[in-house]
């Protein structure tokens, strides 16, 4: 085919262009995002990324499965379990493993707390983003005790490392399911602050309702998935259209809301706080007994072929996608990231908000970079 | 429609296209002129429906490249994966899909940027993690004295 | 020469030094007086001038310094927190090494920036602090200037802030500083306006913008309970557009940290970020004075009516406390709304203003008016 060349004219003369990042407060990292401003309307962002792109789909070309793990933790750092899973669901379908109930009970029960302490942190940071800066405090102090937990089990606070082809890392700690019904009971009872604090602020309320709408045809078109795309009415929960591990087995309900709005996308991570507490209040009391891993080959080889595994994060879906060609490192992997596919839609949905707005906004959309970049 | 189904719609349309039962989604391998209108006929057409451009990967096949497109549809569940390759390496040219799904429009510039596939019709069509000194590092044949190690 | 003057003061005190507290006028008078008797009028007055320069510099650092700490205990206690505790006790000292360490920070100039107004800005800042500390009865007899119209003063110089804000943003040639002045230009010029009728509904009330007289007048009761519900409103509209006027959550627009990074003053460092910040915590000093002089009748005790043994009792605790007590309870209110509200957004901030605030205000001075003119009041 024959290539066509065009002219691509950024930004007009009369436009007030200013740098958001890649050092500032509110974009939670190495963003940047060039900004075209009218007074204090926003005309056009540009996203620069890849101030932290390491190559990691590169780097997965010339290691073995086993080791991908542990890159994957470094993509999206608050859904390192989900993560982590989703590259050994694809192994092991490639190998037609059959895994044991209790791994994939655990995965659950470790997926779901993952994403509760993925959606505390949001709640804390976006506060902070807002002004509110007691919320991050608050965030945080609970977020705390899931963390605890994570590192008496697998040793890692954040980069946890714990699915492998084949189960898991370690056996639970002793403690586990104690520690997880505490924290539930304890959670429960403050989640209210949560509400108290900011969702039922009349300032927060009157910054986040109407800001930013998302029709939901554009959301499916922009592929804009997990909370964000759930706020907007597009039913994008893998968890219940392809249920993995032992999502098949719980009863739960998918947020879905039709406003689409900034709001909407904060309170659907509020309610998926819930409803992942119930999740694993189903699971919680009855991990089965058996092992936590099951005996592979040494060296993992998968079988030439194309493996497509969909996995739902904090933040949306995550693909991997692993074309194998026998050997024992894979011939091309590909993450798809949820924040990289929904930093695309940011121009579109703040475009003729204010600059206050655009920070509701992008913090609404839950970004995280290292994921972004890979 | 379920894979067999799929596949027979496909053929219908575009006789040439090849159509394999892959062990999750019924694959379609098309030419790359062929793509663009093929993708708009599976996305507006009332009973295939692919809304949700769920994943574009570009791949790296030694002598060509290849594009491969995961579609969804939100009303009836099912999936499909088209696959493309470019006619040459040298100058690797397809044609864009952002006017049928938008979210292309990052995917592409991601494949442009590690593969240096370049895309036509493509809005703004500009490198996305790196510099425009860098080379294209997914491709096979690249290479990086200082951090790749080859064994 | 000066030791004289000492004693002489001193010996004025007949009664034992903490009496001091219950009345300034007999310290003050002593210290002129011993001055005169020494020197020639034109050096007194100097020396006078210098003694009150010292005093107020003094004052300055440390209620800066202490409602920095303040605040930082505030936060803590809402946030669940210690705060700050590691230097001396209770961290008491902190601030005091924060500044050291600001005072020894490099100063970094910024090579396309305006150097002149870049660095007389935050003096600008000052120099207003100090002009409307000057005008404020801190207790009786503690009172530096006693200008007739001395309210009028008040908000007069205190408006001149916002020249110092805006230099400071424009000087800087950064953009994110240019939009947090604009910002903070277009707030603190709207919100005058509310605070200025709030005022005026005092001034109505009392019959007089001195400051003495106000604080006189509300011997038999504070006037947020003289005047009714419309000096009660203009009290709580006093505070709204007063924590607006300093420039603080939620209305930090100017400053608004996850937008604009640190706003008008994002490129100083050193000292002079250090003046900013803490004529940032002088102006809510100021404005809680304020309050509390307008509303809170000032150094004057609380009293109830007939209720002579109680009133003895809360006449027993001196008017400097009383003044600084309401102050600080002021201060603690303006404390509470940053670290509890998220941020406004600047729209949102200027209908606060032009379509709740000032109608509610113009018809609440009104009110008053006709509440003073039939007499109604207490």
């Amino acid at each position: 085919m024959e290539e066509i060349v065009k002219e691509v004219v950024i930004g007009e003369q009369e436009e007030y262009i200013i740098n958001m990042g890649p050092q500032h407060p509110s974009t939670h990292g190495v963003l940047r995002l060039v900004v075209s401003l009218k007074g204090e309307i926003v005309k056009n962002i540009e996203p620069h990324i890849g101030y932290i792109h390491r190559g990691i789909e590169k780097m997965c070309e010339s290691i073995t499965y086993p080791q991908i793990i542990h890159l994957t933790d470094r993509m999206d750092y608050l859904s390192a379990m989900m993560n982590n899973e989703a590259v050994c669901l694809a192994v092991e379908k490639g190998l037609e493993v059959e895994i044991p109930d209790r791994i994939k009970v655990i995965r659950t029960i470790m997926s779901e707390l993952s994403r509760i302490q993925s959606h505390q942190l949001f709640w804390a940071s976006y506060g902070m983003d807002m002004g509110g800066q007691t919320c991050f405090f608050y965030g945080l102090r609970d977020r705390e005790k899931i963390l605890d937990i994570f590192e008496e089990t697998t040793g890692g606070r954040m980069i946890v490392s714990y699915s492998c082809p084949g189960g898991l890392m370690y056996d639970i700690h002793p403690n586990f399911q104690k520690r997880v019904k505490d924290f539930i009971k304890y959670f429960r009872g403050v989640l209210w602050e949560y509400d108290a604090i900011l969702s039922g602020n009349v300032i927060f309320r009157e910054r986040t309702i109407g800001i930013g709408t998302l029709t939901l045809e554009d959301a499916v078109s922009y592929g804009i998935t997990g909370p964000s795309g759930r706020a907007s009415g597009f039913a994008c929960d893998i968890r219940k259209q392809e249920p993995y591990s032992a999502y098949d087995r719980v009863k739960f309900n998918e947020v879905l809301y039709t406003q689409g709005d900034t709001y909407h996308r904060y309170l659907a991570r509020i309610e998926e706080m819930r409803e992942s507490m119930n999740i694993i209040d189903q699971l919680i009391d009855n991990i089965p007994e058996g092992p936590y891993f099951v005996k592979m080959k040494p060296v993992i080889k998968l079988p030439e072929g194309e493996y497509f595994q969909r996995v739902e994060t904090a933040r949306g879906e995550l693909d991997v996608f692993i074309i194998s060609d026998g050997n024992k490192n894979p011939y091309r992997v590909k993450f798809r990231s949820p924040n990289f596919v929904n930093l695309g839609v940011l121009n579109h949905i703040s475009k003729d908000f204010k600059i206050a707005d655009l920070i509701a906004i992008a913090g609404s959309l839950d970004f995280v970079i290292p994921d972004i970049d890979r | 429609m379920d894979k067999t189904q799929l596949g027979e719609f496909v053929k219908s349309h575009k006789p040439d296209a090849t159509v394999t039962e892959g062990r999750q989604y019924t694959e379609i391998t098309v030419a790359d002129t062929e793509l663009h209108s093929l993708a708009k006929i599976l996305r507006e057409n009332e009973e295939t429906l692919f809304d949700f451009l769920v994943c574009l990967t570009g791949v790296d096949y030694g002598d060509v490249f290849g594009v491969i497109y995961h579609l969804r549809s939100t009303r009836h569940g099912h999936m499909i994966v088209l696959k493309t390759k470019t006619s040459e390496r040298e100058k690797p040219v397809l044609n864009s899909v952002c006017d049928i799904w938008n979210t292309a429009e990052f995917h592409e510039r991601e494949v442009y940027d590690l593969l240096g596939v370049k895309f036509n019709h493509h809005p703004d069509l500009r490198r996305l993690f790196l510099d425009s000194s860098w080379g294209f590092p997914l491709r096979k044949d690249y290479v990086d004295d200082i951090n790749i190690v080859s064994k | 020469m000066l030791l004289n003057t000492i004693s002489n003061a001193l010996s004025t005190l007949s009664e034992p030094w903490w009496k001091v507290f219950y009345d300034f006028s007999s310290l003050t008078r002593g210290i002129d007086e011993g001055l005169r008797s020494s020197m020639s009028e034109f050096w007194a007055v100097t020396v006078e001038m210098l003694i009150i320069g010292v005093v107020f510099l003094l004052f300055y650092a440390v209620i800066g310094l202490f409602l920095v700490i303040a605040e930082r205990k505030v936060c803590a206690f809402i946030q669940n927190r210690l705060g700050p505790n590691r230097i001396g006790p209770f961290g008491l000292f902190q601030t005091v090494a924060d500044l050291v360490k600001l005072l020894f920070k490099e100063l970094i100039p910024i090579k396309n920036a305006d150097s002149f107004l870049f660095n007389l800005a935050p003096y600008i800042v000052i120099i207003v602090n100090f002009m409307v500390l000057a005008a404020l009865p801190y207790g009786k007899g503690l009172h530096a200037i006693d200008f007739n119209i001395g309210i009028f003063y008040v908000i007069a110089v205190s408006s001149m802030s916002v020249i110092g804000v805006l230099l400071a943003g424009w000087s800087s040639n950064s953009k994110y500083s240019l939009i947090g002045a604009m910002r903070s230009g277009a707030q603190i010029v709207s919100y005058e306006l509310s605070i200025g009728l709030a005022i005026i509904t005092v001034v109505i009330l009392a019959g007089s913008m001195q400051l003495s007289e106000i604080v006189e007048a509300q011997r038999t009761g504070w006037f947020i309970f003289k005047g009714h519900v419309p000096a009660f409103i203009a009290f709580v509209i006093y505070v709204i557009s007063g924590t607006a006027e300093t420039n603080r959550g939620p209305f930090d627009m100017a400053e608004a940290e996850s937008e604009l990074t640190a706003g008008y003053h994002t490129e100083y460092s050193g000292i002079k970020f250090a003046f900013f910040y803490l004529a940032e915590y002088i102006n809510m000093f100021i404005v809680a004075a304020v309050a509390s002089t307008l509303f809170l009748g000032g150094w004057m005790p609380f009293h109830v009516g007939n209720w002579e043994s109680f009133n003895r009792i809360m006449d027993f605790i001196p008017p400097f406390f009383w003044f600084f007590g309401k102050t600080f309870f002021v201060i603690y209110l303006i404390m509470l709304f940053k670290w509890t509200f998220p941020r406004l957004r600047i729209d949102q901030l200027l209908t606060l203003e032009w379509k709740y605030l000032l109608p509610i205000n113009l018809v609440n001075v009104l009110v008053m008016a006709f509440l003073v003119l039939m007499g109604w009041h207490f």
